[in-house]
């Protein structure tokens, strides 16, 4: 298959306007006849349809929460980039661009990532008109701070709630259509396959999570905003209910999907405390501006910090990378953190975590200071830990926090699939091999406000659609799937729960798919996860029907998709025989342990085509040029 | 450490419901109090029993999708804390605790601990916005705002949608919700052209949907878990007096 990605060429600073002025309009009086569904109401889902309604197209908007307020998106503490260069201190279009495509190990479409970097700018303004309360100089202008990964102060925030704050701007004005009419919202609906009627996306079906019901929903075209698929691992920064299932059945419809094994791990977050543990609570990565990370010099130091001189510790991350220092990009500060733990110098009662210690910020600034800027996260720390980091430095390790795989797009973000759009983490497109802090909230905004409404248009325009009802064969064969899946869930009547099998399958992904990955050890996983996966359809015990409020029944349909994403995250993964950002190859590294590009045989995106369950997908490869960004080994010394 | 949970079992909106006995013996006091409801259900699925349905989804204290009413508390005993963010090691061993789903007319029971609050969607909907459409917004600092009521709106923006305020007020009123967000936007200069139309519409809509009205008792202050205060009430009843007075 060749891989269009309809990306305009000429100057990079143009490409983005001279594709707006050639994509088709729809008359303003004809966008009603258009029936849009968006799934997912996070920044992508949810900005998309407050967008698109304002546009006059008639909007379908579901979620599987019981409010669209209730998305992911809301956890998002630390910031939002934008290139305003409000701080005069040399930020720019471009330099965002090339801090982004650098940041990403160039594994990322060049055009994508300057229109994102163009589009950061009204992101603010639009954010800021809808009353976000972003941070203020005690002038009135708006406050920046720093964030890995760049030299310059670009990130807008609100307290540690900068997701939230965000959402909410996102989810108000799609309340304001909700009220208006113009979009109608499913609240406690979860998709469960996709609708193609010659070869275009034309519904979804879905089911009503109170009732039961099952039901197909029709229109011209479909937007994904589902999200990305980190609770795969199980233990994640995700929230319980995030899953890879809209994506994951539109891939069995036939959308690729792009570098899966492109996975993010976030370096601070809450170690593992026990068995029990649900989730894994992230802690910003803003704390790293004035938090300092080290371990103590000497293997198996049990005392408490305080009580270690500072001639015997190591600030790690300061002494390897002194220019980035504590600021380095999430990838290698995670991949750091493993390594000294991996070398007996861990602290806490499993040795599976590091320091970042405010003492010196607390004695720089006051505490007053740090409370202001973080005093919700250390909070947080507190009420988890029970530990006080005013005073004992916080205890951090690496956790799955994104996915920067996921349905490939072309530059319109449209999927393979014609009328399937696929925006914000739900699809793979800006952000590579690894993604920038503060850059998950510009994405969703700009495809959601920005793109999807531009480019969703000259598709509708330029499409014949030829009328269906919910009686075609094809609307029939979905309902049929979905009632099939859930009648094996419930007919399975086997003798562990759903959770216990999630939980294996996250301790196979984590322990050979994650932050280090080799050949040997993605092998293992590859032959583990298809005999969990027969035993879980043979032995997953589902109790209740199919017809009620039944949240293990939820549960299992996503994590039956997991299963089958596992094994080609685990496939991308070994067939990827390289490092790059979120993804290290043991296998390939630079002698200072660094990650090792092959850029002459991995040059590209690589997006899979699904053949059935348990058969090998078909690959095929989107190859990457930079023009602009020429690609280096990156360095953060 | 050893707990005793009654918890309120409804099959459904129709059902009667009634509350039932549960031990959970091992208990960790490292676990939150979601996950200790995680190792009961586990138990419960292990005897063929039906798990006890909760909403719950972040678990970091931020989506506003869990709570119940922990011995008439709503989100339990800690202050300024979600339920999922409530952990073990603030109860005693063998301690009996009664969990009751959000207590108000406004919120009808869905199933066990489950209830439906779409009626904040229905408020948000009704003026709980800035209508400003997507594109036609100014440079960001073109709009100052000073940081004393930046502060301020974002003390009230820290509204998570849980509905504790609701569920611990004797009236069911819905007023530390409506009252947070007219703050919100009524303290930034983006949210004055519509403040008194949008007090107007807030507060007639919280009415017709059956939530009660506001008697100053400040329940909904103790247990919100954003420490939202009172004062958003009485903003909320000078814009709504003003604009009554006015017609707009």
């Amino acid at each position: 298959m060749e891989l269009n990605s309809k990306s305009p060429s000429g100057p990079i600073e143009t490409r983005w306007e001279r594709q707006r002025f050639h994509l088709k309009l729809v008359n303003p009086a004809n966008k009603r006849k258009y029936t849009v569904i968006v799934v997912g109401t996070g920044l992508a889902g949810g900005s998309a349809a407050a967008s698109l309604a304002e546009l006059g197209y008639n909007v379908h908007c579901f979620c599987f929460q019981d409010s669209p307020r209730r998305a992911h998106s809301i956890a998002a503490q630390g910031g939002i980039n934008a290139a305003k260069n409000y701080h005069n201190d040399g930020d720019s279009v471009y330099r965002l661009f090339y801090d982004t495509v650098k940041g990403g190990d160039f594994r990322a479409r060049e055009s994508n990532v300057y229109r994102l970097a163009q589009i950061s700018l009204n992101i603010i303004d639009q954010c800021v008109a809808q009353g976000v309360p972003f941070a203020r100089e005690y002038s009135g202008y708006l406050d920046n701070r720093s964030f890995g990964g760049a030299q310059v102060s670009r990130t807008f925030y609100a307290r540690g709630q900068t997701g939230q704050q965000l959402l909410l701007g996102a989810y108000q004005a799609l309340e304001k259509e909700i009220g208006k009419g113009t979009v109608k919202m499913f609240p406690r609906t979860e998709m469960l396959d996709l609708i193609i009627i010659d070869g275009q996306a034309r519904g979804i079906v879905t089911r009503n999570l109170i009732t039961g019901k099952v039901e197909s929903h029709l229109a011209d075209a479909v937007v994904l905003g589902t999200g990305g698929y980190g609770n795969v691992y199980y233990l994640s920064t995700n929230a319980k209910g995030s899953n890879t299932t809209a994506i994951w059945r539109a891939h069995k419809r036939g959308a690729l999907f792009a570098n899966p094994c492109f996975t993010q791990i976030h370096p601070t977050c809450i170690p593992v405390s026990g068995e029990y543990q649900s989730k894994l609570t992230l802690m910003s990565e803003s704390l790293r501006n004035d938090g300092r990370v080290w371990v103590p010099s000497k293997k198996g130091d049990k005392r408490p910090p305080s009580q270690i001189p500072e001639a015997e510790r190591d600030y790690y991350l300061e002494r390897k990378y002194p220019s980035f220092g504590n600021l380095v990009p999430r990838d290698v500060a995670s991949r750091n953190s493993k390594q000294v733990c991996d070398e007996g110098r861990g602290v806490g009662e499993t040795g599976l975590a590091v320091f970042l210690d405010f003492r010196d910020a607390i004695q720089r600034l006051g505490q007053n200071v740090i409370k202001e800027r973080y005093g919700n996260l250390f909070d947080m720390y507190e009420r988890i830990t029970g530990e006080d980091p005013y005073k004992e430095p916080m205890r951090i390790y690496p956790a799955i926090h994104y996915t920067m795989g996921g349905l490939w797009v072309d530059y319109n973000l449209m999927s393979n699939i014609p009328g399937l759009y696929v925006i914000g983490e739900a699809n793979f497109s800006d952000h590579g091999a690894n993604r920038l802090g503060a850059s998950a909230l510009m994405q969703g905004l700009a495809d959601g406000y920005f793109v999807l409404p531009n480019t969703i248009g000259d598709y509708l325009a330029s499409t014949k659609f030829g009328k269906v009802d919910v009686s075609h064969p094809a609307v029939l064969d979905a309902e049929r799937n979905v009632a099939e899946i859930t009648r094996k869930l419930l007919g399975a009547k086997g003798t562990r729960s759903v959770d216990s099998y999630h939980r294996e399958l996250g301790k196979i992904m984590w322990d050979y798919c994650g932050m280090a990955r080799d050949r040997a050890g993605l092998q293992v996983a590859l032959s583990k996860i298809p005999v969990l996966r027969e035993q879980f359809w043979r032995d997953v015990k589902v109790l209740g029907t199919g017809e009620e409020l039944n949240q293990s029944l939820e549960k299992a349909g996503r994590v039956a998709d997991f299963f089958e994403l596992a094994e080609l995250m685990c496939l991308d993964a070994a067939h990827r025989e390289e490092s790059c950002g979120g993804h290290f190859r043991e296998e390939y590294q630079t002698p200072e342990g660094e990650a090792a590009r092959d850029d002459e045989r991995y040059s590209y995106a690589a997006a899979w085509d699904f053949q059935g369950v348990g058969k090998p997908p078909a690959l095929h490869k989107e190859p990457l040029t930079f023009e602009y960004v020429h690609p280096t080994q990156r360095s953060y010394k | 450490m050893r707990i005793i949970l009654h918890i309120w079992r409804q099959r459904s909106a129709g059902d009667s419901g009634r509350m039932v006995r549960y031990e959970v013996p091992n208990v960790n006091q490292e676990m939150s109090f979601l996950e200790m409801l995680d190792v009961l259900n586990e138990d419960l699925i292990g005897k063929n029993e039906d798990p006890v349905a909760f909403d719950h989804d972040c678990r970091e204290g931020i989506c506003g999708m869990c709570g119940c009413m922990v011995n008439g508390m709503a989100h339990g005993p800690l202050p300024g804390t979600t339920l999922c963010q409530l952990h073990m090691r603030h109860f005693q061993d063998g301690e009996e605790l009664y969990l009751e789903p959000w207590r108000a007319r406004a919120f009808p029971v869905v199933k066990d601990l489950v209830v439906d609050r779409s009626a904040f969607d229905r408020i948000i909907a009704a003026g709980g916005y800035i209508s400003v459409s997507t594109g036609s917004a100014p440079d960001g600092n073109a709009i100052l705002v000073p940081k004393e009521n930046a502060e301020s709106s974002m003390d009230a923006a820290a509204c998570i949608g849980c509905g504790a305020c609701v569920a611990m007020c004797p009236n069911g009123a819905a007023a530390l919700f409506t009252g947070a967000k007219m703050a919100h936007l009524g303290l930034l200069p983006q949210g004055q052209p519509e403040r008194g139309s949008r007090a107007l519409a807030m507060v007639a809509l919280a009415k017709e949907e059956l939530f009660g009205s506001c008697t100053n008792i400040g329940e909904c202050e103790a247990v919100c878990p954003k420490e939202i205060k009172l004062e958003v009430i009485a903003r909320m009843n000078r814009d709504f007096i003003k604009a009554s007075l006015r017609g707009r």
